[in-house]
């Protein structure tokens, strides 16, 4: 598959987000006791993340004046159901931080916590089965691709909590949300590594037999009926070289999860500031490699019928 | 993008409901004033609009009486492309505006088409078979691209099984080429929204046409006869007899989409090949 920037951008943003959210809520179940500044700043920043999340969705439309309709089919649609939890999700993040503001006391307090856990998990949970109901793309067709959304969200909102709350000096909420974060991260890396090792052992069910009915061992495609391109070669192919693609599955084993995870553990073990941040700049592009290698690593078997342009 | 100004400047050919993604089609040989004038116009794509001859929309597995398809013979295709360029034709004169059609005299001509012509090559040289190989939506029985469409502009017809697109709800977000494994469907990148082989819906009911032109254009354009066009469900039509008579088969059996079209295997009657 060809990745799309704004899905890149759109599932990585918004997974930190609701990793962010759910510390922060979590924090607040288990009284941690954060002072009210740092909670409504980090839960504007998870607001300002889900927004930019949304914005870059959007680009995903090619009619995006029409993009109330995609609410309409919840009964059987996956991409329907998170367009509906989406929005959902950043207006319960939206009543917490008014909540917390105006100071709404007693169900208030641990009830936004629990929906905004609730709606976290269910955003997760939608957005993986979007790509992991195709049952014909293999790669993705797997309960990993939901483990990995979940655990890949996690991990970096916890990054990125632990991060501010060094900032915020709340050094309760990282002396036990650290060992967490650290925690999340290796899950991620061992779940997301399963996921490629399953990866690559697929043989795909889809042939070139079985996709033209020819029952010839030797069967060639001599022309896919156009001498350029078309909405096929350009949707469902990444054009990148196998060498790029290995160097970016590399590069976001390492950047999302290997150089974190050291981090990570230097700064549970130190106590200091700094790798935290850095932890945070290093995951960033990591997790957008990620993304793009789920992409591109998919091999949708329409991919069968377009191999020769002529 | 460039639709609503297109739409601007030539106002004539805007369809005759507006509103609606599109109505009869005007093709070659049929007077369009005369069709717009019609007691009984032809049946609207639209699910859910009111009106005498709305489309109802199938539901999930739900098994339907009849269902229009089109039987594909391997023996006679010799890969002319006068089905596609026909194809073509017919859907780009139609009421939903002009099919994408970019750059067609330069180095890299781009567009839309519902239906495409491959070439395949079978076997090992010498004995080595040339398959013209027609490739368009199948229309399954189970089509994977329906329920994952989140408007509901892709639904099945629940009168003849013929699956469409409302192209006035379709979003653009290619959601339902990704679930199609046959990469039927073309996302129009000039209207943005997702088009697909309708079986000339707009053409197959016209009782302005005679009637042995209420076929796909395709179908009428195929100079070899590789094409039939009928009702699977019907034990005694042409298309049911001949994928009895003649062994046909479904692409890609394997995910459970059972597509209505189906295809005659090649036979061969000199020994030239290493198949059969």
């Amino acid at each position: 598959m060809h990745p799309a920037f704004s899905i890149l951008f759109f599932t990585t943003l918004a997974g930190a987000a609701q990793g962010l959210v759910v510390a922060l809520a979590l924090a607040v179940l288990f009284g941690l006791g954060l002072a009210p500044g740092f909670l409504a700043l980090a839960l504007g920043v998870a607001e300002v993340l889900l927004a930019a999340g949304l914005a870059a969705s959007f680009m995903h439309l090619g009619r995006k004046s029409r993009a109330w309709r995609a609410v309409l089919m919840w009964r059987t649609s996956w991409m329907s159901r998170e367009v509906i939890v989406l929005p959902a999700f950043i207006a319960l993040v939206a009543l917490w931080w008014l909540s917390l503001r105006f100071g709404a006391g007693a169900p208030w307090s641990w009830l936004l916590p629990v929906l905004v856990l609730c709606g976290a998990v269910a955003l997760w949970y939608c957005t993986a089965m979007i790509y992991a109901c195709l049952r014909f793309i293999e790669e993705w067709a797997h309960p990993l691709t939901i483990v990995n959304f979940t655990l890949i969200g996690l991990s970096s909102g916890l990054v990125l909590a632990c991060a501010m709350a060094v900032l915020s000096g709340e050094t309760r909420f990282v002396q036990l949300f650290g060992p967490w974060a650290l925690a999340a991260t290796l899950a991620a890396w061992a779940a997301r590594g399963g996921a490629l090792r399953r990866n690559a052992a697929i043989r795909h069910k889809s042939t070139l037999q079985s996709a033209t009915g020819i029952r010839a061992e030797k069967l060639v495609q001599k022309s896919m009926g156009m001498s350029a391109g078309s909405f096929n070669t350009r949707e469902f192919f990444h054009g990148a070289t196998l060498a790029a693609l290995r160097n970016m599955k590399l590069g976001f084993l390492l950047l999302a999860f290997v150089l974190p995870s050291l981090l990570l553990l230097w700064g549970v073990a130190s106590g200091a500031a700094w790798p935290w941040l850095l932890a945070v700049l290093v995951q960033a592009p990591g997790l957008l490699a990620e993304r793009w290698f789920f992409f591109a690593q998919a091999k949708h078997p329409q991919n069968l019928y377009y191999q020769v342009v002529s | 993008m460039m639709q609503w100004l297109k739409d601007l400047m030539s106002p004539d050919l805007l369809p005759p409901l507006p509103g609606e993604g599109w109505g009869g089609g005007r093709g070659a040989g049929t007077g369009s004033h005369e069709v717009m004038k019609a007691a009984v116009p032809p049946p609207q794509p639209s699910p859910g609009r009111g009106g005498r001859n709305a489309s109802v929309r199938a539901e999930p597995d739900e098994t339907l009486a009849k269902q229009l398809a089109l039987v594909i013979d391997l023996n006679v295709c010799v890969g002319c492309h006068a089905c596609v360029t026909s194809c073509k034709q017919w859907n780009t004169s139609g009421s939903a505006g002009p099919l994408a059609d970019a750059q067609p005299y330069g180095a890299n001509p781009t567009g839309t088409f519902f239906n495409r012509v491959q070439t395949y090559e079978a076997g090992t040289f010498p004995a080595t078979q040339t398959v013209h190989f027609p490739k368009s939506c199948l229309h399954c029985e189970d089509p994977p691209c329906v329920p994952v469409c989140p408007t509901g502009a892709s639904y099945k017809r629940k009168e003849d099984g013929i699956v469409l697109v409302d192209y006035d709800k379709c979003i653009g977000c290619k959601y339902c080429a990704w679930a199609c494994p046959y990469g039927a469907r073309e996302l129009d990148e000039e209207r943005q929204v997702m088009t697909k082989c309708t079986l000339c819906v707009d053409r197959i009911y016209d009782e302005h046409l005679p009637k042995e032109d209420r076929k796909p254009a395709c179908v009428k354009a195929c100079p070899t006869g590789a094409r039939l066009f009928g009702d699977v469900k019907d034990p005694d039509s042409e298309v049911s007899k001949a994928i009895r008579e003649r062994g046909g088969y479904q692409l890609m059996p394997e995910w459970e989409t059972s597509p209505a079209n189906q295809y005659l295997p090649r036979h061969v009657t000199q020994q030239t090949a290493g198949q059969e």
